[in-house]
């Protein structure tokens, strides 16, 4: 069994009355790709930012890297930070600066490394998205599934430990998709990343996921792998996969 | 708490060097390099033609970076050599493909960029006047046909520009009015002309400062609103959506704020003129000594017809002038939030700049 990164005890997250997250106990672990899958609407996104502290839960527990994660506690919710990447689901790359400049903010915040090997290492993670002959160009001037993709470098610049994607590849043409399904599924081997992912695409689940969680209704479902998933008997969880594949 | 990478921030490495060998030994990470990098300043790398990697049991991408920058550096580019295959498979994985840092388009040139200027200038008031004439059409054809727009905007939007700034308006056209003639009071008063002070302030309220006045207040308040409410419009790409649903935006948008402000600026306009008045009869009643009557007499003697006409009509194109460049700007924005930031502000300068600008020409007709 390997070594949980993340565990989620009894967590509760509300919007006004509307409970969107209702006593989801969850573990994460070293070295996966974890994919969450549900409807949409089901509280995936939600369920990502209460794990990192954007949306504070209004009950449970989170322990990440085997400490409490709590927003409150700063110094060591920043230190716990600067080992986890976050892509959200609509880029949020900074609008006044390069795609360059954007991927190179966490390494001038967070390393002492000097100016030549941050760009070093702007280029290589660029490259690695695809995007070495965008660099300079401004977020408002790139496609949705670029933007994507230099939110996706800006997100793995500091080499973290433990990645959080939501929707990397809407809006990616398969090819495009595929490698970055190939990226991510390196990053895991070769710095031991561990990732969780929201998609719906089969694709890319059947190529990358370790571990399968269905959210369904503010509760999961199921827990468990590919295979499991796909003879599991829960029908939405059959339907799914079903509807879904051609 | 047995976590691999969060080993290596604790771990430190070393570099040694021992005449054409050079050796690296521990993590090669994001944490470790600073370190590195300061330890090799004083190492002699010219030397080096070998870099001896089997001490190294992670390196993440900017250990390669580093590897990388450091094979450079050395005389002949050197052999990294004996790297475990984990550390082989990431130096390709995160190699950085030398040579392709792309180029930055260069600066233009000060002629270059002077004549950029005047030629996009010449572009911007072409499409200002294409604009204008746009907006003064759908508006004359906004008159009667009322059904190009959303139900009850123009409504809406008198409420937005007109009753949220009537107390602002009131009260700051109210103490220009008590200030105007606290200042001439003084000097009226060495003439025994104390009487006076009723035309100074009737004349300067109706003919310059009510309009004025209200103007800028106007293109501060309403004149930013409606830059931002287009930009942000356009950035988020919802004028393209109304024009996709066989909608003209500037009729949409534009046209119910220009009816509305026509409606509500000569309303302001005279509630401001009203209000600079009562603030020279305060003064008047209490510092000058004037009865009421007289005061009430002298103010009514004074004015014509036509210092309320002029006061009106400059007001109606002070407005006017306001909707137009607020729209202008707004339909100009670029990029997103930061672009909606800029174009507010640019409107409202403009706008403030234009109503003065016009003021005087308009002082210059009257004039002749
Ligand atoms: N800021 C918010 N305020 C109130 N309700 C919200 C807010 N954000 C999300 N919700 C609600 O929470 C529910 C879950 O939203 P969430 O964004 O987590 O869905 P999702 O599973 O990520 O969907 P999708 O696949 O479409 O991205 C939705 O019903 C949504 O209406
Ligand atoms: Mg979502």
């Amino acid at each position: 069994m390997p070594n949980s990164i993340i565990q989620i005890r009894n967590l509760i997250t509300q919007y006004g009355d509307k409970r969107i997250l209702d006593q989801i106990s969850l573990d994460f672990f070293e070295n996966q790709v974890t994919v969450i899958l549900g409807g949409s609407g089901c509280g995936k996104t939600t369920l990502l930012k209460s794990i990192i502290g954007l949306v504070s839960p209004a009950a449970g527990d989170v322990r990440i890297f085997g400490a409490p994660f709590d927003a409150a506690d700063e110094s060591h919710y920043n230190s716990a930070l600067r080992r986890i990447g976050v892509l959200f689901q609509n880029g949020a790359l900074l609008n006044s600066i390069s795609i360059a400049e954007n991927v190179a903010i966490p390494l001038e915040q967070h390393t002492r490394l000097d100016h030549d090997l941050i760009n070093q290492i702007v280029m290589t993670k660029l490259h690695m998205v695809g995007l070495d002959h965008a660099a300079y160009l401004l977020p408002s001037e790139l496609s949705g599934g670029m933007r994507k993709r230099a939110a996706l470098a800006r997100a793995i610049a500091l080499d973290p430990e433990l990645l959080f994607c939501d929707e990397p590849s809407a809006g990616l043409d398969p090819l495009t998709s595929a490698a970055l399904d190939d990226l991510i599924l390196t990053l895991r081997d070769q710095l031991n990343m561990s990732v969780v992912i929201v998609t719906h695409e089969l694709a890319s689940i059947h190529r990358i996921a370790d571990r399968i969680i269905f959210l369904d209704q503010g509760k999961i479902l199921f827990s468990g792998s590919l295979t499991e998933a796909k003879t599991c008997q829960i029908s939405e969880v059959e339907l799914f996969f079903k509807t879904g594949s051609f | 708490m047995n976590n691999m990478a969060s080993d290596n921030s604790l771990k430190s490495s070393r570099i040694h060097c021992r005449d054409s060998l050079l050796i690296l030994d521990g993590p090669l990470s994001i944490h470790t390099i600073p370190e590195l990098q300061k330890n090799l300043k004083q190492t002699r790398l010219d030397t080096v033609t070998t870099i001896d990697l089997s001490g190294v049991d992670y390196i993440d991408s900017a250990g390669v970076a580093f590897l990388e920058q450091l094979s450079e550096r050395t005389g002949s580019a050197a052999n990294l050599q004996k790297a475990n295959e984990k550390v082989q498979r990431a130096l390709e994985t995160f190699s950085s493909h030398q040579n392709r840092k792309p180029e930055q388009s260069p600066e233009p040139n000060f002629f270059e960029s002077v004549g950029n200027s005047v030629y996009s200038f010449g572009e911007s008031a072409l499409d200002f006047l294409y604009l204008t004439s746009e907006i003064v059409l759908w508006s004359l054809y906004g008159i009667f046909h009322t059904g190009s727009r959303r139900k009850g905007s123009v409504i809406q939007q008198s409420f937005l520009i007109g009753s949220n700034a009537i107390g602002i308006i009131a009260l700051l056209s109210f103490v220009l009015g008590l200030i105007l003639a606290l200042q001439s009071a003084a000097q009226l008063r060495q003439f025994g002309a104390n009487i006076y002070v009723a035309d100074l302030i009737a004349i300067s309220m109706v003919r310059e400062m009510g309009p004025m006045m209200t103007a800028i207040i106007i293109a501060g308040r309403s004149g930013s609103a409606f830059a931002a409410e287009i930009s942000t419009m356009k950035v988020t790409e919802e004028l393209d959506a109304l024009r996709m649903m066989a909608i003209n935006p500037i009729s949409y948008v534009v046209v119910p704020k220009f009816l509305a402000i026509t409606i509500c600026m000569p309303l302001l306009v005279t509630l401001s003129m009203i209000l600079g008045i009562l603030g020279g009869f305060v003064i008047g009643l209490t510092y000058l000594d004037l009865t009421f009557v007289s005061y009430f007499n002298e103010t009514i003697s004074i004015l014509t017809a036509e210092d309320l006409l002029v006061g009106l009509s400059k007001s109606i194109f002070f407005a006017w002038v306001i909707v137009i460049i607020g729209s202008y700007f707004g339909f100009k924005a670029q990029g997103g939030a930061e672009g909606v930031g800029k174009v507010t502000t640019s409107a409202v300068v403009a706008s403030i700049f234009a109503v003065i600008f016009l003021d005087a020409l308009f002082s210059l007709i009257y004039m002749i």
